[in-house]
């Protein structure tokens, strides 16, 4: 390898016990597993509580059994109340917004990877590494926690708008210690979110082994040091928010609260606050988040997509700068949330104006991605089949947007299932599909082993049909004016219509087939884990640095060696060379064409 | 376990650019190198400080975002006069900054015994600032004051409690810096306590201080000199009237 003349090489060997080695980590690659097992966990039960819902919509009257195990009053008669529908729906969003979409694509897989690709041993602070890993389990127990207490989950919604949010138990069930404990677990999970942004950041722009400038960074370090950079800017606020809404709650004060509120008959003893002062604070936060969810998905997806296409990323600076500019407007545009709130028109223009803006560099990322599958020698694996989807959902959802972007549209479109569908398709489903990508990549640098090519492929296409079709019909059912976050619409004449409720059992099928096709994911995951043929150490044909040291790592990643970068990170198909790839820290070649 | 620097690789010809792992080694989280024996830069840890320092800002920035809209919707905003001994908290604020610098510069010079007494005065001075808050505190409340009473007080009791919490955090630091350096130096003889890396910390023989002390000192400096700027901030954030 490059620095082979370096004269002292020290290995070194992880620590020995099971609780420092698998638990109490301060590896990143360990930790950046526990990220990942967290959000499994997470986004399984985020799609339990999601087909309840679904199923809920399709069949109202019908009595799931055991639901009153889950709640007593909520399940009453195992059929489901209306508030409760609303409180699976808030414990859905919140655990996959934070626990599975922010967590994931950049705490998981980032701190698996990034130190590595930036040729470093591990993070900058280890110790605050794990710190943060453990905050983050803390807070998702805090959540689930609301499952258990006798006042069950709150039903405000991933938004927690006040005053519902606000007030406590009189305005329903979960309101009360449930909302608490919401704001509690998001504060919390604030707070290990931005100690692994910083953590992030300090490595990525300190840690670089030599040579590796930043116009030399894979565009995943690119993604996952811009993402940390929203995330450090954005969390702080929304904790402010929350520690503002927990004072409205429990200390009697009026930050969100207005005068002369009656709930359930009774006049709120609070005045003077403002429900729109949290809408300001929580999309200030809420749309950087969007892309704090999207962006690393987006540096995999450039990453897989020239690897597979054997060819450099089409323009690779042209990626990082639209990168910079999305993050950049992203804090500019947090009024789009909130067009029918009685902003003033020339806000409204405005904040459409900047949000439009927003669809150049977007675009300009989508154009980048086709230009360089374009031509190249494609290799359909199953992550880049994953890459592949993630760009086409990331194009519907964000084409819907560009009309939520326009205030006169979306005096209509707001607050209806259009919304949903936009958002599931370029966020969720995108980020989730960015994360599959992620995985089916890098398994086998984590577990030395090759994940079933037939079996991804199958789960691919099962994902890929069944996403569009749960969430394409949404718009149309948006369009038709029904209302986002109602469990049964069965007094609503011009939505009871037989075509409508048939779409709805489509959407319902369709998501239960999906749920199932990921049954095959999880299968092949496990069996890969033990059974998989062995990976070696670059089965790809990657040129990043960490397919130069065997897989899985050792402790130190480079057992004791400082790689050296010479090049840029996608030198695919290069003219001349022997092979179709050079890795980043190849030296000879270099010195050849001098 | 004993520390092993690493040689970085000496390969100089084609690094045009690229940052490498430069400057005085660092270590592991300032913890004790036990099993990070590989060396971090020291301008890591000023990054890290300097990224916490923008949260922070945000943090604040959000606060004062909600309480100029708050104080512009309301009709119900009656200004809190500030308490007396605010003023004498600012001052002792201000002085524990300068004997924090007083002790950097000491640092400079190696002289252990002056070194720790002043990070000892600094820490106790942050403690005095934490006494006269709560002082400030409870003349408000005397004045039948509470969080709650007004959007004016429930700010002023906000932003106050949070910006003691970020100093009870630095007053830590300070202390864990004292103990760190005393406790290194009292087992000078033979062994010496790793911390930053796995770099020996505390007293040497002559009694000079050992230079693993010096970024864990600058870092914590950099935060409590903004947190003296940030209770300035404060104070005058919350004699204005809008
Ligand atoms: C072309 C770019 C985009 C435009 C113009 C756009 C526009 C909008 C607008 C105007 C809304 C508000 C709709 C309403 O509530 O009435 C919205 C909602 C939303 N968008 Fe986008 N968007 C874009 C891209 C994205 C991306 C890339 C993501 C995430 C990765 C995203 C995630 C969301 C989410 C989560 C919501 C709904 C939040 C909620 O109310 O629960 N959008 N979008
Ligand atoms: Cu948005």
């Amino acid at each position: 390898m490059a620095d082979m003349h370096v004269a002292a090489v020290h290995a070194h060997a992880a620590p020995s016990g099971f609780f420092r080695r698998y638990i109490f980590s301060l590896d990143h690659k360990v930790i950046g597993i526990q990220y990942w097992l967290l959000g499994l966990l997470a986004v399984l039960i985020g799609m339990a509580l999601s087909l309840l819902v679904r199923f809920h919509l399709v069949w109202p009257d019908a009595q799931i059994p055991l639901l009153h195990l889950l709640s007593p009053t909520g399940g009453k008669g195992d059929q489901m109340q209306p508030e409760y529908y609303l409180s699976l729906l808030t414990l859905h969003g919140t655990l996959m917004i934070f626990f599975v979409l922010t967590t994931v694509p950049q705490s998981g897989f980032g701190n698996f990877a990034l130190p590595i690709q930036i040729g470093a041993e591990d993070m900058a602070f280890p110790r605050l590494n794990m710190l943060s890993f453990w905050t983050t389990f803390v807070g998702m127990v805090v959540l689930l926690s609301t499952f258990f207490i006798s006042d069950g989950p709150p039903l405000a919604g991933w938004t927690a708008y006040p005053p519902l949010s606000a007030i406590g138990p009189a305005t329903g069930p979960g309101e009360g210690l449930g909302q608490t404990l919401w704001i509690v677990s998001i504060a919390i999970f604030c707070v290990g979110s931005l100690l692994g942004s910083l953590n992030f950041i300090a490595t990525t722009l300190d840690l670089r082994a030599r040579g590796l400038s930043l116009m030399r960074l894979p565009l995943t370090c690119w993604a996952w040091f811009i993402t940390a950079v929203l995330m450090l800017l954005s969390f702080a606020v929304l904790f402010a928010a929350g520690v503002l809404l927990l004072l409205d709650r429990v200390g009697g004060t009026s930050f969100f609260i207005p005068a002369g509120l009656v709930v359930s008959d009774q006049l709120v003893n609070h005045a003077g606050g403002s429900p729109l002062l949290w809408q300001h604070l929580f999309w200030f936060f809420g749309h950087p988040e969007v892309y704090v969810a999207i962006l690393p998905g987006m540096g995999i997806t450039s990453h897989i997509i020239s690897t597979f296409s054997r060819k450099p990323i089409f323009g690779y600076k042209a990626m990082i700068y639209a990168m910079c500019s999305i993050g950049f407007l992203g804090f500019m545009v947090w009024g789009h949330h909130m067009f029918v709130s009685g902003m003033s028109p020339y806000s409204g223009f405005a904040f459409s104006v900047l949000t439009m803006a927003i669809a150049v560099p977007s675009a300009i990322k989508t154009f980048n991605w086709i230009g360089t599958m374009i031509g190249g020698k494609l290799r359909l694996v199953t992550p880049m089949l994953f890459a592949i989807g993630f760009v086409s959902l990331f194009v519907t959802g964000g084409l819907s947007g560009i009309f939520l972007g326009q205030p006169a549209l979306d005096l209509t479109l707001h607050d209806s299932y259009f919304v949903i569908a936009h958002f599931h398709m370029v966020m969720g489903v995108a980020a989730i599909f960015g994360m599959f990508a992620g995985t089916y990549f890098w398994f086998p640098k984590a577990t030395g082993r090759m994940m079933n090519e037939t079996l991804g492929k199958v789960h691919f296409w099962l994902t890929f049909v069944g996403a569009y079709g749960i969430f394409m019909p949404m718009h149309y059912l948006g369009l038709e004016g029904h209302p986002r976050r109602y469990s049964t619409l069965t007094g609503v004449e011009f939505l009871n219509t037989p075509h409508l409720m048939h779409l709805h059992e489509f959407m319902t099928v369709s998501a239960f087939i999906t749920a199932a096709a990921q049954l095959l994911f999880l299968y092949n995951l496990a069996w890969s884990w033990f059974k998989g043929p062995e990976a070696g150490e670059n089965p790809w044909e990657a040129t990043t640095l960490e397919w130069t040291v065997p897989s899985p790592p050792p402790f130190d990643n480079f057992a004791g060696r400082h790689a050296v970068v010479y090049r840029y990170p996608y030198e695919f198909s290069v003219p001349g060379a022997e092979k179709d790839y050079i890795m980043q820290d190849a030296v000879e070649e270099a010195k050849k064409k001098k | 376990m004993q520390s092993e620097v690493l040689t970085p690789a000496k390969t100089e010809e084609v690094l045009d650019e690229g940052s490498g792992h430069g400057g005085p080694p660092g270590g592991g989280d300032f913890g004790g190198g036990d099993s990070r024996p590989w060396s971090v830069p020291a301008r890591a840890y000023r990054t890290g400080m300097w990224m916490a320092l923008v949260g922070i800002t945000m943090l604040f920035a959000a606060f004062t975002s909600a309480m100029v809209v708050r104080q512009g919707i309301s009709n119900d905003w009656a200004h809190t006069t500030l308490p007396r001994v605010l003023w004498l908290n600012t001052a002792i604020l201000l002085a524990s900054s300068a004997t924090l610098e007083l002790s950097k510069r000491v640092l400079a010079t190696n002289d252990f015994r002056r070194f720790t007494a002043w990070l000892d005065v600094t820490a106790v001075l942050g403690l005095a600032f934490i006494a006269g808050q709560l002082l400030a505190w409870k003349e408000l409340r005397g004045r039948g004051v509470y969080l709650a009473t007004n959007p004016s007080s429930s700010f002023f009791y906000l932003l106050t409690a949070a910006h003691g919490v970020h100093l009870v955090g630095g007053i830590t630091a300070l202390f864990y810096l004292v103990t760190r350096a005393r406790v290194g130096a009292s087992r000078q003889i033979g062994t010496l306590l790793p911390i930053d890396g796995g770099r020996p910390v505390g007293a040497s023989l002559e009694g000079q201080v050992v230079p693993g002390l010096r970024t864990p000192v600058e870092v914590t400096a950099i935060y409590w000199h903004f947190m003296d700027g940030l209770w300035i901030y404060i104070l005058i954030l919350m004699m204005t009237r809008l």
